[in-house]
């Protein structure tokens, strides 16, 4: 009986526990306004599965990858402002070179290898700025992500260019199975950061610079290099994400692709668990937390909510998932609860 | 004494935590005008007895009569208001505010126009006078003090409120012998001016210079209350132990009878290594096998050559031949591939990490000195956790635990491990036994001991000479960042001869203590 109560206190406690029960929250209601809402279709000639769900997931990716890198900067209590940018950048780099060529794999393949290599020096720029040069991480990619649109309005001309190429658009639109590539490929990629930072010492290395910088210092741990490893890293995914949201619809939006998206990806590493303090992180949590944008995202648009009233909206969601999370008001009302029952219980007696 | 009542009596006083125990049925008396030692080991119960009677804790049984009035205090606060003032071990201050600001934070004289701080600031400058600080400039920013005057400022800010009990909780763990001197001329003014004072501390000598009675707890409960002129040390340690001093005592001089002859190339050799405004350039020797004192006073500059030696910081001038080879020691990376390890005197800022496990931190060198792609499996992890948790006796040997669960002492021995793991051939450690109680203490010098006798280097720095002169072959005394002088350790060295060393050294330098 105890163990029982000890054990859901244990996932009480855990904040991602939190975050499933929001997106199931979220799912709910968008199931109240439309009973059909969950249903899964299955086109027999595509052979694709179609419905909500699929596409909360297709447009979770970009996030999930965005999250992924942002957790791995957050534990080593830094902070990675420019991913929105950076995303911009690969987007522009990639339709840039595909509108110049012709529609072939290659060229895809190509176009792939030069946004991402892009993407992970800017992230190694930052990573450089951070632990070289020693500025803070909020500066440092704060500058980045000033800079990021603005050479992305560069590489572009300004023009929002807009590209052909059937492989490259498979990246986002394509299915494997019925299964959005897009969604397989970010979960793909969240396992092998999951299998480097877990199965190496790396996870631990990270924790220890973001718990206590001096002292893991003196215990031989090279800050320096794991710094600029995790913002190049971080770089890297946001190029992958830059790539899913341009490939999707073959543009790049040089105001509005990754606009912002830096603040979901903080929310989501923070949904999942893992303190802006840095130390302990996890990379399931943040995935969680991802998910839970994407669905916030789309039942935004499924309830209608006016375009005016949606940040209001995602604030309240989230705050209260945030209270749900704190162990201090969960505690107070447990307090209540409990004086409610003795003073019944005294009623009775009396 | 005898026929003043009590100020303070705490009858069967006891508290439970989930699952343990903390005090149990414990009897304290404090009377006006005495300094009154509440002795354990780590774990004893001597904070939670404090938190008891300023009201931090709640008690389950037993009763706390203040000037023959049963009270329970709400906490510090309350307490302070009955006139009970405690000084916490880590100054509680504000380093950016000024000197006075601090003495006088939340009894600031106000006056129609809000805070009145000419007012405010003759009052502080009252209190520190008492307490014979009256040279301090009111308006610099703590900060710029040193921790000793800190503290002392910390002590004068209890006193704004005029207590007639001040609690000092280890103000001195950080302090060395001068500013202790300092220290205790300040408490015995307030003893004679009738205030009772509770005092703990680690440092035996300490107890006898300072107290007229003890208290002695173990293990939540109570040993005994005695005048201090009728217990001898020994007696005084196996209370606190519970157990043989007998076995403490061996150990120590059976190494000093041992005594190392460096034979062959030494180890490590340096020549003038040294960094503008923290060490002087210093010559060096060392043999495998041999322990190294570096003795001296607080700031002489002992920390500062450990960490050059180490890389922690670079040295800007001087050369390191290590095992006969020119080598560029310059940070703690290249060390430890070099088989040089260091244990910071900052246990807690540059030793543990926190929030990670016993495991975890036990792990940590050895790990970033494999690096972080060649993990080292769980099972070695485990291995090597329990291999060390039993060597160095850790309680409790539970390697899932987050190491800030555990005491000071078993800290300490957390972090010896992690560097034992590293397996090096030089060993560097800066105040390992600080702050940490007598039985953990003697363990931690047997390890040094046996390492020695293992052909490891050992350099070992103690703001405790008796300590340094009990384990060391050789010893350096240091002073003013600088090497002053190296003995050769024997019979006929004690702490006295090192002390007699600074002091030499000082009179031409014309002292500037009392």
């Amino acid at each position: 009986m105890r163990d029982v109560a000890a054990r859901r206190g244990a996932i009480m406690r855990n904040p991602a526990f939190w975050g499933v029960i929001a997106i199931a929250a979220l799912l709910a209601i968008n199931v109240i306004k439309d009973p059909s809402y969950l249903s899964i279709g299955y086109n027999g000639e595509t052979g694709r599965l179609s419905g909500n769900l699929v596409d909360i997931l297709r447009a979770a990716a970009p996030i999930l990858m965005i999250a992924v890198g942002m957790c791995l900067v957050v534990a080593t209590s830094g902070i990675d402002l420019s991913v929105g940018s950076i995303m911009v950048v690969a987007g522009a780099v990639s339709m840039e070179l595909l509108s110049g060529m012709d529609g072939s794999t290659g060229n895809a393949a190509l176009t792939l290898a030069v946004a991402l290599g892009i993407a992970t020096a800017l992230g190694a720029v930052n990573g450089i700025l951070v632990s070289v040069v020693g500025l803070q991480p909020f500066i440092s990619t704060l500058v980045m992500m000033l800079a990021g649109r603005g050479i992305a309005k560069v590489i572009t001309g300004g023009q929002n260019t807009t590209a052909d190429n059937d492989s490259f658009a498979w990246l986002a639109n394509g299915y494997v199975a019925g299964i959005p590539v897009v969604f397989l490929l970010a979960m793909a990629i969240v396992a092998l950061v999951w299998l480097l930072v877990r199965r190496s010492a790396l996870g631990l290395m990270l924790e220890a610079i973001g718990m206590d910088s001096r002292a893991s210092r003196l215990a031989g741990v090279k800050r320096r290099n794991l710094q600029l490893t995790v913002y190049s890293v971080s770089g890297l995914l946001a190029g992958v994400a830059g790539v899913f949201a341009t490939a999707s619809v073959m543009t790049v939006d040089v105001s509005r692709t990754g606009y912002q998206l830096e603040l979901d990806a903080i929310l989501a590493v923070v949904i999942g668990g893992t303190s802006l303090a840095g130390g302990k992180f996890s990379i399931g949590g943040a995935v969680i937390g991802g998910l839970l944008i994407a669905t916030l995202d789309k039942t935004v648009v499924f309830l209608g909510i006016p375009a005016s009233a949606t940040p209001a909206f995602k604030a309240i969601v989230i705050v209260v998932l945030c209270l749900l999370q704190s162990e201090r008001v969960r505690s107070l009302f447990r307090h209540r609860r409990a004086l409610r029952a003795q003073s019944q219980k005294e009623a009775v007696a009396a | 004494m005898t026929g003043a009542p009590p100020i303070v009596e705490m009858t069967g006083i006891s508290i439970s935590f989930p699952g343990v125990k903390a005090l149990d049925a414990v009897d304290f008396r404090l009377f006006p005008g005495e300094v009154h030692t509440l002795m354990g080991e780590n774990g004893a119960g001597k904070s939670t007895l404090i938190k008891a009677l300023t009201g931090v804790y709640k008690i389950d049984e037993g009763q706390i009569l203040v000037a023959g009035v049963e009270r329970r205090f709400g906490g510090t606060a309350d307490a302070q208001a009955a006139g009970i003032a405690t000084v916490y071990q880590e100054v509680n201050l504000c380093a950016n505010l000024s000197i006075g600001e601090n003495v006088m934070l939340g009894h600031e004289v106000r006056g129609p126009f809000g805070i009145n701080w000419k007012a405010t600031h003759r009052a502080a400058a009252g209190v520190l006078a008492t307490l014979g600080l009256e040279q301090l400039d009111l308006r610099r920013p703590l900060a710029t003090l040193s921790l000793a005057i800190q503290q002392l400022v910390a002590i004068s800010r209890a006193m704004v409120t005029e207590p007639k009990v001040l609690i000092l909780d280890e103000p001195t763990s950080s302090l060395d012998a001068n500013e202790v001197a300092n220290l205790f001329t300040v408490i015995r003014k307030l003893r004679d001016q009738g205030v009772a004072i509770l005092f703990v501390t680690h440092f035996l000598d300490q107890v006898y210079a300072i107290s007229d009675r003890i208290t002695v707890l173990r293990n939540g409960g109570f040993v005994g209350e005695y005048p201090t002129r009728e217990l001898d040390r020994t007696t005084l340690i196996s209370k606190m132990i519970g157990k043989d001093f007998a076995t403490l005592r061996s150990l120590g001089s059976e190494r000093q009878t041992h005594h190392y002859e460096p034979r062959g190339e030494p180890l490590l050799k340096a020549e003038d290594l040294g960094r503008k405004g923290s060490s002087e350039p210093t010559d060096l020797e060392l043999h495998q096998g041999e322990v190294l004192g570096l003795a001296g006073l607080l700031g002489s500059g002992r920390t500062e050559l450990a960490r050059l030696l180490y890389g922690a910081d670079r040295p800007d001038s001087g050369t390191v031949w290590l095992r006969g080879k020119k080598t560029d020691i310059h940070n703690p990376t290249a060390a430890l591939s070099h088989r040089i390890a260091f244990s910071s005197e900052n246990r807690r800022d540059e030793g543990i990490i926190r929030d990670l496990t016993v495991r975890e931190n036990l792990v940590l060198a050895v790990q970033a000195k494999r690096g972080w792609f060649r993990p080292l499996s769980r099972k070695e992890q485990d291995a090597l956790t329990r291999k060390y948790l039993a060597e160095l006796n850790v309680r409790p040997a539970d390697p899932e635990r987050p190491i800030k669960f555990l005491s000071g002492g078993n800290q300490q021995k957390v972090l010896l491990g992690r560097w034992l793991a590293t397996e090096p051939d030089l060993l560097i450690l800066d105040e390992p036994t600080r702050g940490i109680d007598v039985g953990a203490k003697a363990e931690i010098q047997a390890a040094v001991a046996a390492l020695a006798a293992k052909g490891v280097a050992v350099v070992f720095i103690s703001s405790e000479l008796e300590e340094v002169v009990r384990l060391s072959d050789r010893i350096i005394v240091m002073k003013d960042h600088r090497k002053l002088a190296e003995l050769e350790n024997g019979p006929h060295v004690t702490a006295e001869t090192i002390v007699a060393v600074i002091a030499d050294e000082g009179d031409d330098e014309e002292g500037d203590s009392e």
